[in-house]
Formats: C-alpha cells, sequence, structure tokens
C-alpha cells in the first residue's frame, strides 16, 4: 500500500508581546543586561497585524501568494508591501494575538492559563468567529477571573504574565511548586506549542477533506518536551492536542530530532500508513517561543522591524492511496548517519546524492528541492546568509561533481530546482515541509513530477552528541496504479475461487 | 612560522557555514591541539 | 557568539595563555566571522556575554582563510570544507576578518 499526501495546513500566529517576555534573546538580555539600549528599542520595532499581514513571506505560508512569486520580488521584503493583506489562505491563517491568547486558555486542563475577564469579554466573539474554531472549543473558553488576581499571581505565585499591547491581561500558572519542568515559564511554552498546534492541525484536517473521526494517528514533531521531574520528556503532545482538536479515534505520539524532526516524522507517518497499520496519519508540530525574536539585536541594530514575530504551525495529512494525491516514495529515502559526519558535502551528499544514486535517478531528475525554507529577509541581516541558496549551491555543486549538469548549468540549477525561502526561524516548521502544501498543488496540476524534502538537525545543540542529522524523502506524481499495489476485488474473488476449488480436489484426492 | 602547530587551538563553529567537527579535523591536520569545539546555531 | 562559548573562550586564555591559542571560526557569512572575531580580541560587540569589556586580542581566522588553510592536511580539507568554501563569499570573508585582526590582535 503507497501512503500519500491528501492535504496540508499552514498557520502562523502574531505575538509580538512574547517576543518581548518570552523569547529567549530578550529574557536573556533582561538578566545580564537589564538597562540595555536593546531592550528599550525593542518595542519601537515590533509590527502590528496589519504590517504582518502584508508581509510577503507570510502570505506565501499561508499560501496567499507562491513561492515562485516571491523570488520575483527584490529583497529585502520588510520595506514591501504585499498587495494581497487577506488573514485566511488556502493552507491555513494568520492569527492575531488577542484570538490567541483565548485559544490559551481554552487549550488548557489544567486551570494553568487565566485571562483577565475584560480582555475575555472582549474578544469572545472574535475568536468564535474564526472559521476554525468550533462550539467545542469555544465551550473551553471560561469567563475570566478579575485583573488583580491575575497581578497578584504574578507578583506572588511565580506566574508568567500575559500580556496584549504591552498591558498584562493574563497569566500562566506554575504547575507545581518546585519542579521546573511544571513551571510557569515550562507550561507556557508548552502550551503555546499545544495551542498553535491545535490550529494547525485543525486546518490541515479541513484542507484534505477528511472527517476528524478518519484521523487515527497523530505524530507531533515540535521541539519542546513536556513531562515532569521523574519524566522530563514523558510526553505526548501529540494526544493531547487531537483531544483539543475533537479527533476521538486518534492516538499519537511525539517525535524529536531537532529541526530535522518534521522531515522524520513524515518518513514515519509514511511507513505507518504503507503498512496498514494505521490508515490516516497527521503529522504536526506547533510554534515555539523560545525563537521569538531570536536575532532581534541584529534586526534592531540595523533599524530593521523585528521579524521573527510570527510562531508557525504546520500539519501534513497523510493517507491511503487514493490513486491521485502525491506519492511518498518510501524507496528513496536519505540518511545522515552516525558515520556519515559533519562535513557540509557528506551530509548534502548523504540527503540529496546517495538516495538518487541508489533510485538510479539524476539530481535533475528532481524537479524541486525543498531543504530548509528559512526567510532570507531575517537571516541574512543576522550574518547566518541565505539558508536555502547555500543549501542549492550544495546540490549544485555536488551535481556537476557527479556529472548531472555541466558546470555553467550552475546558477541556472539553483533558480530552476530551487525556492525562496519563506519561513519563519522557528526550528523545526521551516525544515523542508512548508513546501507539502504547494507540491502537491503543482504536482497535481501536472506542473511537476517530484520533488524532495530535506530536513537537518543541530543535535549538538541537546550535548548529548557532536552529531549533525538529516533526512530527506521524495514525493512523487501519483500514477494511478491503484489495481497495481493492491490487487482488485474481482481478482481476489478469482483467486480464492481458484484455491478452494484446488483444495476440494486434492481433499478428493485423499478421499480417493 | 606556522599558526596552528602546537598551538590550542579554539573551534566555533557554524551549523549553515563550516561546522565545528570539520574544522577539528583539518586543525588537528595541521598539529593543532584542539581544546574546545563547538557549532552556533542562528536559526 | 553563544554566552557559554564566550565563557569557556576566557577560562581557556586564562588556563593557557592568550598568546598560546588560536581560534578558528566557521561562520557563514563576513559580517558573523567579523563579529565573532571582535568577540574574542576586543570583547563581545553585543555586550551580553562574558566577554563583554574583555580584550583578549587572540589570534583569530576563518576556517577558508588561505594562511591557516595553507596549514591543512590538503585531502583532509577538500573532504570536511572544500564544497562549503565554494558556496561562501570568501572574499567578504577575508576582508573582515583581516580588518579585525589588524584592529585588535596582541600576538
Amino acid at each position: 500500500m503507497k501512503s500519500v499526501i491528501k492535504g496540508a495546513g499552514y498557520i502562523l500566529v502574531h505575538t509580538p508581546d512574547m517576543v518581548i517576555h518570552n523569547g529567549t534573546t530578550q529574557t536573556t538580555e533582561r538578566i545580564v543586561n537589564p538597562e540595555s539600549e536593546y531592550l528599550k528599542e525593542l518595542p519601537s520595532h515590533l509590527r502590528s497585524f496589519e504590517q504582518v499581514l502584508s508581509y510577503y513571506p507570510n502570505q506565501v505560508y499561508i499560501g496567499n501568494a507562491t513561492p515562485d512569486e516571491l523570488a520575483e520580488i527584490p529583497q529585502p521584503w520588510h520595506d514591501k508591501e504585499c498587495p494581497c493583506h487577506e488573514r485566511y489562505g488556502q493552507f491555513g491563517q494568520m492569527m492575531p494575538q488577542e484570538e490567541f491568547l483565548l485559544l490559551l486558555q481554552a487549550c488548557d486542563v489544567f486551570e494553568l492559563v487565566q485571562l483577565d475577564k475584560n480582555f475575555v469579554a472582549k474578544h469572545r466573539d472574535q475568536l468564535a468567529a474564526n472559521p476554525i474554531i468550533d462550539e467545542s472549543i469555544m465551550a473551553r473558553v471560561n469567563e475570566g477571573v478579575d485583573i488583580a488576581e491575575i497581578e497578584r499571581l504574578v507578583a506572588e505565585e511565580h506566574s508568567e504574565g500575559l500580556y496584549d499591547n504591552n498591558v498584562l491581561v493574563g497569566c500562566v500558572n506554575r504547575a507545581h511548586d518546585i519542579d521546573v519542568n511544571l513551571s510557569a515559564h515550562t507550561m507556557l511554552e508548552n502550551l503555546v506549542s499545544k495551542a498553535s498546534c491545535v490550529v494547525a492541525i485543525l486546518s490541515g484536517i479541513k484542507n484534505a477533506g477528511i472527517n476528524k473521526e478518519d484521523v487515527e494517528y497523530v505524530i507531533d514533531c515540535c521541539e519542546e518536551a513536556c513531562g515532569d521531574m521523574n519524566q522530563r520528556g514523558g510526553g505526548n503532545f501529540a494526544k493531547s492536542v487531537a483531544e483539543i482538536a475533537g479527533l476521538n479515534a486518534a492516538t499519537g505520539s511525539d517525535t524529536r530530532g531537532f529541526c530535522a524532526g518534521p522531515a522524520h516524522a513524515m518518513v514515519e507517518a509514511a511507513s505507518l500508513v504503507a503498512s496498514g497499520a494505521y490508515k490516516t496519519v497527521v503529522v504536526t508540530a506547533g510554534g515555539c517561543t523560545a525563537k521569538l525574536g531570536m536575532n532581534g539585536k541584529d534586526h534592531v541594530k540595523k533599524g530593521l522591524p523585528i521579524l521573527e514575530d510570527m510562531l508557525g504551525g504546520f500539519a501534513v495529512v497523510l493517507t491511503q492511496d487514493d490513486g491521485v494525491s502525491p506519492v511518498v516514495d518510501l524507496s528513496i529515502l536519505g540518511r545522515h548517519t552516525v558515520g556519515t559526519g559533519s562535513a557540509p558535502q557528506a551530509v548534502i551528499g548523504s540527503l540529496v546524492t546517495d538516495p538518487l544514486e541508489r533510485a538510479g535517478l539524476k539530481v535533475t531528475d528532481v524537479d524541486k528541492f525543498s531543504p530548509e525554507m528559512q526567510n532570507p529577509d531575517i537571516t541574512k541581516p543576522a550574518g547566518a546568509g541565505d539558508v536555502p541558496l547555500a543549501n542549492y549551491k550544495m546540490i549544485a555543486a555536488l551535481a556537476v561533481k557527479r556529472g548531472d549538469i555541466q558546470k555553467s548549468e550552475l546558477a541556472s540549477f539553483t533558480k530552476e530546482h530551487g525556492l525562496t525561502g519563506w519561513a519563519p526561524t522557528q526550528g523545526h516548521i521551516p525544515s523542508g515541509v512548508p513546501y507539502i502544501g504547494f507540491a502537491r498543488n503543482d504536482i497535481m496540476a501536472g506542473k511537476i513530477n517530484r520533488v524532495m524534502i530535506i530536513g537537518k538537525g543541530s543535535l549538538f545543540l541537546g550535548r548529548m552528541t557532536n552529531l549533525f542529522d538529516g533526512v530527506s524523502f521524495v514525493i512523487e506524481a501519483n500514477k494511478g496504479e491503484k489495481a497495481e499495489a493492491g490487487v482488485s476485488e474481482d481478482e481476489v474473488k478469482k483467486m480464492i475461487a481458484k484455491a478452494m476449488r484446488e483444495f476440494a480436489t486434492s481433499l478428493m484426492g485423499q478421499d480417493e | 612560522m606556522s599558526i596552528l602547530a602546537g598551538k590550542k587551538v579554539i573551534i566555533i563553529g557554524d551549523r549553515d557555514g563550516v561546522p565545528g567537527q570539520a574544522i577539528e579535523l583539518c586543525a588537528k591536520s595541521a598539529g593543532a591541539d584542539v581544546v574546545f569545539s563547538s557549532t552556533e546555531c542562528f536559526v | 557568539m553563544d554566552l557559554e562559548n564566550q565563557r569557556r573562550v576566557k577560562s581557556l586564555a586564562e588556563q593557557y595563555g592568550p598568546e598560546n591559542i588560536v581560534v578558528l571560526l566557521g561562520a557563514a557569512e563576513g559580517e558573523a566571522a567579523g563579529l565573532a572575531a571582535e568577540t574574542v580580541t576586543n570583547g563581545d560587540p553585543t555586550f551580553a556575554g562574558p566577554l563583554t569589556g574583555v580584550q583578549l586580542g587572540l589570534r583569530v581566522y576563518h576556517v577558508c582563510e588561505p594562511e591557516v588553510k595553507a596549514e591543512f592536511d590538503p585531502d583532509v580539507y577538500s573532504e570536511q570544507v572544500e564544497m562549503m568554501e565554494m558556496v561562501l563569499d570568501v572574499d567578504d570573508i577575508v576582508n573582515e576578518m583581516t580588518s579585525v585582526r589588524e584592529q585588535y590582535c596582541k600576538y
């Protein structure tokens, strides 16, 4: 049985106040340098919701503009206005902070999130009007409490404040007095990941055109860990998200691998479907507060807006072969193994040219490569370069080495087989997967035939190993050969009849 | 006079540039004593 | 530069003596290379880490700079770095690194 990409959802959440209060660049700065110019300047560099709606890369992320269209817009993009200002797109939406704070409370099942009752009253209808939010979620939104109680919790009980326009409107309480794994800080990070993942998974299911009851397994591949002091990363985000999303027939688990997590999860999901273990599997992840404003110092120093003000989320729905949706080809998997090493050419070789070599394909047989799709508007001013472009140059260089292209074709290869990055620097979010929605569209429209999704992970950041990591897989057009993979009903009947006849004959033979 | 041979070398690699481990192998090949190697990540 | 890395650089310089230390960088861009180089010579320009205001003046090179490249085993360099070197803007990196060394390097 083949597994196919049935649909995908992509969402962003605008969280300017969380940049200030929860991004680690800012929280670190408040500890080491509380009076710094950066902290003073930061608020004036935050963007309004209207500004993030008209930011080109954001509109590409939710599907209102394409990567090809983005590539035609000269960089930088932060000073240009996208003609589309829609908050909803074909893949999902951009959610404003007020709605998200109410959703955060709705996703909390331990009375940890408390909101000012006036704030709730003011924004409840706004959340209810969001087409992805159904009555079961709205029923979880409570009335809220007096702001005085929230002020007390933040002042006396170690609660983390929740802010809107720099005004305290709520808090996340600690879930344990001494366990740091359940501290207010950790609970806020985990609940934000969970709530943004709920928006993503509901968008993915809607776009795939399936029923909630069809989902049998959910794999969460974010980079947070939930658990307590006896099992720090016990889990399980996937099931907690499925519960809020109303996926009653689903179970699930978490897969981790830093930024390579989504690619690992996609291979696992495709395998679960292909094996017949589960018919419909969703790979999903929410966003990360810690990375908000991660490169903010560079952005502020250069007079740019804080461009890392969006939480990201995605969901990809994989089902059994429907005869039309693009197929995950599990026979072409790229794997960075323990022995691969960390040399950039060895990493790209293991992920791109080695699997293609094994499958008897040339680099040019892949129409589009989607490595890490970080938005260069964010990374270039921060000195990290244009990450997708660097990957394409490496792939092109290896293609020349293999004789798949001529050296003179290096520049055109990058343009023809590459994409311009549009995803927020939310770690796992940009890692290959942002392209799956567009890839599905273009493959089904017959524009392209085969794409490779590449995820890479910095395992060394966890201080358990110095190893790098990476995974790649290929998505191809569905040739519609359903009958080849599964034998048709007619054929099964004929085979059974034949077997019965043979069995009967052999019985008669024994009798004689 | 050589820059690296016999020196204590500190390596600050970059995930999207040259990673620490790759630099480490180069430095050792030049006779350096690698005392610290790390890789930074901006994404 | 990462704060923990700054702490390690500082303590290793104290342990071995700054004159015995060489820092090798792998940054993806000239500007990032220059900032890291400045951090280990003139102090953390972002005023965040343990090297803020600490002028170690260490010798510092990017792994792709010709002076250090000449000392590596060519086979090792070819296997580990060469293809990344093709992707990087080495001229820009060399300019930034040279400028920082000329201003702040003490050894």
